[in-house]
């Protein structure tokens, strides 16, 4: 097997496990239909955007959560940001743990809450280095001259 | 965004037409604003909508929104440069001011009463869904929105064009006729298809019927059905 056989192998086994174990949804495959040749990067640019936004919703979240007094309607808007941003981009583990998130804002569990934020954190690392690897080898199968092979 | 009169683009769009593959939904000249605080979620439904054929102008705010259409009180209105407007589609959560507010300036004004209005939420709550359809939203989509939301949108809305333009309205059944395939049917009145110029006039005299009646019978297509089919995550 060549190189691009062997990346573009490499490329379909790692998508189909993300969408197995769940990391993604079929929102990631919807944001897909809209990449073309006018647009090749426009998955990249969207999932950078989300990144770049959930690390500051992160940020925000930790502030919130670590007040005297908490807000539970900021931290509730806070999660519901994150859980839509999620939801957009296919995220489906973290806007999973931001359901949860938001009934224990509801609650106003602080406990149940910091919970949430750590798992949310959790999931949300652990999408970022999977859709980290999945871009890099994207590139690779890009730069060893291969196409990138589309799941329908 | 283009300064050009309806009429120059109708012309240039029939000439492109043949050439750049566009699908037959997709519908040519139509202006979208959007309306959502998230970025991310922007970013998406720019896209949706300009591989629809749309153009759009997306802005972060409801406010922003009323500045740009000229009806922020508290601006006079600045350099609305007479691009119409075809279509307002807006996210319900926002801060300030939320998509269902938007909604109702945008139906308490004289100018921009007749431009439908789209919700878009993450939220599959009856009771506001109930209320935007209640206060003249077109349509409610369900978050996260997806390609066959915007081209079913745009099908059923700009198939005919009952808001403004003859010459607009024209074209676009003439091309509908032509590369019809299978979009929804329902919406199109049978007097349509003898293709007059004229029945722009029937069309303004057929209402709409969604923005009275949230359980529209007719389709497939119709707000609840859709409401309906999707996961209920939230």
């Amino acid at each position: 097997m060549d190189v691009v056989s062997q990346l573009q192998r490499q490329f379909l086994d790692f998508t189909t496990s993300l969408y197995r174990e769940g990391f993604l949804d079929d929102q990631f495959v919807q944001l897909q239909k809209l990449q073309d040749e006018s647009n090749p990067e426009f998955v990249i640019e969207v999932v950078s955007l989300f990144f770049e936004d959930s690390e500051k919703l992160l940020n925000n979240l930790s502030t919130a959560l670590q007040q005297h007094i908490v807000d539970y309607k900021q931290v509730d808007a806070l999660v519901h940001q994150f859980k839509g941003s999620s939801s957009s981009i296919g995220a489906q583990r973290v806007k999973n743990v931001c359901v949860s998130f938001r009934n224990y804002c509801e609650e106003k569990n602080v406990e149940g809450c910091f919970r949430c934020l750590q798992q949310v954190k959790h999931e949300y690392h652990l999408v970022k280095s999977r859709l980290d690897a999945l871009f890099k080898l994207e590139q690779q199968i890009l730069a060893a001259g291969g196409s990138v092979p589309m799941i329908a | 965004m283009a300064r050009d009169g309806v009429f120059s683009r109708w012309r240039r769009t029939e000439k492109f037409e043949g050439m750049s593959g566009l699908s037959p939904s997709d519908c040519h000249d139509v202006h979208v604003l959007a309306v959502d605080d998230s970025l991310v979620d922007r970013k998406v439904i720019e896209r949706l909508l300009k591989i629809t054929s749309c153009k759009v102008t997306a802005v972060d705010s409801g406010r922003r929104a009323l500045q740009f259409l000229g009806l922020d009180e508290e601006k006079s209105p600045v350099g609305f440069d007479g691009l119409k407007v075809d279509l307002i589609i807006t996210d319900y959560c926002m801060p300030g001011m939320t998509g269902y507010e938007l909604l109702k300036k945008i139906k308490g004004s004289s100018t921009f009463r007749e431009v439908p209005v789209v919700i878009m939420s993450s939220e599959n709550v009856l009771a506001r869904i109930d209320s935007c359809l209640e206060e003249g939203a077109e349509d409610f989509i369900v978050k996260p929105v997806k390609l066959s939301d915007v081209k079913r949108l745009k099908d059923y809305m700009f198939g005919e064009d009952p808001i403004q333009g003859e010459g607009k309205g024209v074209n676009k059944r003439k091309l509908r006729e032509a590369c019809e395939i299978s979009s929804s049917p329902s919406s199109s009145p049978p007097s349509i298809s003898s293709s007059s110029p004229l029945s722009s006039q029937s069309l303004s005299s057929s209402p709409s019927p969604r923005s009275s009646s949230p359980s529209s019978p007719s389709s497939l297509d119709s707000p609840t059905r859709r409401l309906k089919m999707t996961n209920c995550d939230t």
